[in-house]
């Protein structure tokens, strides 16, 4: 407690103020953690449906995450079958337990295993559902928790991201205003902005992918 | 980390005669800074974003106090606890306990360079806490025992046979004649030694690129995604980072990552941006059970107030240093101390004091370019004059500097006698010049001229001409 007594009254002496005549500056404070007013949001993303998710694919496909497309949930299990398959990773995954992963009908993608729970050792591919999509920067926002553990975007050898077409949206700032809308200011434990596969350029700054995240990261669109 | 940024002339000698570090050195002439530029041109709105993001970060440092204490309540209010530090040792000691406190033995950590500030790996090994490096470069110099040299790019100043050499030495497990040519099989072999680390540790440290008043988060930025795994695996997660990290909201972070990773290595956005609040909520499967932030001050707070505020405004892109001819020519171990390049000769002699590193302010040609491209438009050159002034004024340089420039400025101010002097050493340069218009070689800058030339000046001095034109 002592410490922090002491660097915040340095830190108020240096600035001037005087803690007990220091009304304006605490509304300027509160005012602006209330409002949390956007700054420019860039023109970019600012795109019809169509168009935006088009932008979202190629800025994602641009720093070498692979995308693919699904009209409905129910078609997902076949396309990660062919996905992985196409790949050639074994017929496995795991995912949480989000109830939009729950309701597919992964029977219909014959022989892949789909275990469930956070990511261990040895997987080889990882699936969660996303929160939401950027098309600025072909991100996708993941948020913790048991519908969609943390770690199986960053343990197993492969990442996959469901993001709903409609939840695609132009900025970052549609996606935090809809995350407060969600969660209030209490966000989940971790929220993830996920922008391709892990990398490194720290040998001879030569760009290499699978650094220790995943060495490939492949986003499904679903709708 | 010991300063030895006294010794930046030595230092600066070695580095230009190091061919290694001069092959190195290279990458980043060519790399960053065409990446920066790509990136900055293809959004038309990022100059508005560099001054909105200075100004973000000038609002924040006018109210730092409050902000971080509206900071501290948010992360209490979600299971968090937040420690101040006043000093280095305070904040490796706060580390320590709460590892003690989980009764940790090993530490992963992600790239962090105010833990190279406080000397947490150096102090936790110590106590009987081996800490272990997982960012690739980062986890390079570990085994080589080496500082950074750059604060995004820390093995920077390294080449590829120099990591192989380095990993056949200490991975001597692994059967000696495996194939260790292609950079890609370098970044295997850690990934598989670094995969038991995360697996194994008990506590996870991380920096923070930006605290997050509103909600209490750490926003915490890799490519790697080493800062994920060192935050999800262990039950602990610590976050360590200095008192001008806090921004007041969600939308405040937003715009200074658009200007972040653009001015750092040229993306749109890094692969993994991570805002972590609190430990792991009742239900999560994964995550950490304890979050705490250490907050370190380390001298800052006695910059807010001064002239050199304005540095704090800093958001470590390094771009400053990747388009710095000094750093060019010299690389960031000449510095001396963690900060190199620009941004470095500005806070280093803020942070440990302007008689050990008064030399670096020096160190710079006042070409103006590290300002130019500083995302949020510190005025580095004029920093680093003052920090010159100061220096001046407290009778700290060399001898031969002061009287140097004792003699300038007593001839600065009787013009006539300038211009006669100035006017004769230009034509004396200008014949010894000759026909190359350079000098190799020149009595008294022997420092200069060792290892470039000096270009030769016009014969006449740009009054006389004046003059002459006008007179014609
Ligand atoms: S001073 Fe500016 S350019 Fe240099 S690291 Fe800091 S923010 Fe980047």
């Amino acid at each position: 407690m002592k410490a922090r007594e002491h660097i915040l009254g340095k830190i108020q002496r240096a600035l001037e103020v005087d803690p007990s005549h220091d009304a304006a500056r605490r509304r300027a404070v509160a005012e602006r953690l209330q409002r949390h007013g956007r700054h420019t949001v860039p023109a970019r993303g600012q795109l019809p449906d169509e168009e935006r998710i088009a932008l979202f694919r190629r800025m994602l496909e641009a720093v070498a995450g692979t995308t693919g497309r699904v009209t409905s949930r129910a078609e997902v299990p076949t396309a990660l079958a062919a996905h992985l398959e196409a790949r050639g990773l074994p017929l496995r995954l795991r995912r949480g337990s989000d109830p939009r992963l729950e309701e597919m009908p992964w029977e219909r993608a014959g022989a892949l295993e789909v275990a469930t729970g956070p990511a261990e050792d040895g997987d080889t591919a990882g699936l969660v559902y996303a929160f939401a999509g950027i098309a600025e920067t072909g991100t996708s926002v993941a948020v913790s928790g048991a519908d969609n553990p943390t770690t199986l975007s960053f343990l197993p050898e492969e990442a996959i991201i469901l993001v709903d077409a409609d939840t695609i949206a132009g900025d970052m700032e549609t996606v935090l205003s809809a995350l407060r809308t969600r969660y209030g200011t209490a966000l989940p434990r971790t929220v993830n902005f996920i922008t391709g596969p892990s990398r490194s350029a720290d040998i001879e700054q030569t760009l290499l992918l699978g650094a220790h995240g995943p060495r490939a990261l492949h986003v499904l669109i679903v709708g | 980390m010991d300063v030895t940024s006294p010794a930046f002339k030595e230092n600066a000698a070695r580095a230009l005669d190091d061919a290694q570090l001069q092959r190195a050195l290279g990458n980043i002439r060519h790399g960053f800074v065409e990446k920066r530029r790509v990136a900055a041109d293809a959004l038309p709105e990022f100059e508005q974003l560099r001054d909105e993001a200075k100004a973000i970060k000038d609002h924040t440092l006018a109210h730092l106090d409050l902000y971080l204490e509206a900071f501290c309540e948010t992360v209490e209010a979600r299971g968090g606890t937040v420690t101040f530090a006043e000093t280095a040792y305070d904040a490796r000691r706060a580390v320590l306990d709460i590892c003690r406190e989980h009764e940790a033995k090993t530490v992963t950590k992600a790239k962090s360079m105010v833990s190279e500030e406080i000397e947490l790996n150096r102090y936790l090994k110590k106590k009987g806490i081996a800490p272990v490096e997982t960012d690739l470069g980062e986890y390079i110099l570990q085994i080589r025992d080496e500082a950074p040299s750059h604060i995004i790019a820390p093995a920077i100043h390294l080449n590829r046979d120099q990591i192989e050499a380095d990993f056949r030495r200490v991975h001597t497990h692994l059967p000696n004649e495996r194939d260790l040519a292609e950079p890609a099989t370098l970044l295997g072999e850690a990934r598989t030694i670094l995969r038991q680390k995360f697996l194994t540790a008990d506590v996870g440290v991380t920096g923070a690129n930006f605290l997050v008043a509103e909600t209490g988060s750490a926003v915490i930025v890799t490519n790697e995604g080493n800062a994920d795994l060192t935050q999800s695996l262990p039950k602990v997660h610590i976050v360590v980072a200095s008192i001008e990290k806090v921004v007041p909201t969600l939308e405040d972070a937003a715009t200074l990552l658009r200007v972040l990773a653009r001015s750092a290595t040229g993306q749109d956005m890094s692969v993994y941006t991570t805002m972590a609040t609190g430990p792991r909520r009742e239900g999560d499967p994964d995550g950490p059970e304890a979050f705490h932030v250490v907050l370190v001050d380390n001298g800052r707070s006695g910059m807010i107030g001064t002239d050199f505020q304005e540095m704090l405004r800093c958001i470590r892109c390094g771009a400053c240093m990747n388009h710095c001819p000094v750093y060019h020519a010299v690389g960031g171990h000449t510095y001396g101390w963690v900060y190199p390049g620009p941004m470095g000769s500005v806070l280093t002699p803020s942070l440990v004091g302007v008689d050990q590193a008064g030399q670096l302010p020096n160190a710079s040609t006042f070409c103006g370019r590290c300002e130019s491209v500083c995302p949020v438009r510190i005025p580095l050159p004029k920093l680093m004059r003052h920090w010159r002034e100061d220096e001046f004024a407290r009778h700290l340089q060399p001898r031969a500097a002061r009287t140097g420039l004792g003699a300038w400025a007593f001839l600065a101010r009787r013009p006539r006698a300038y211009r006669m002097l100035t006017g004769l050493a230009a034509r004396a340069l200008s014949l010894a010049g000759g026909t190359k218009g350079r000098l190799s070689s020149l009595p008294l800058a022997g420092g200069w001229t060792k290892h470039r030339d000096l270009p030769a000046p016009a014969p006449r001095t740009f009054m006389a001409d004046w003059k002459a034109r006008r007179g014609a």
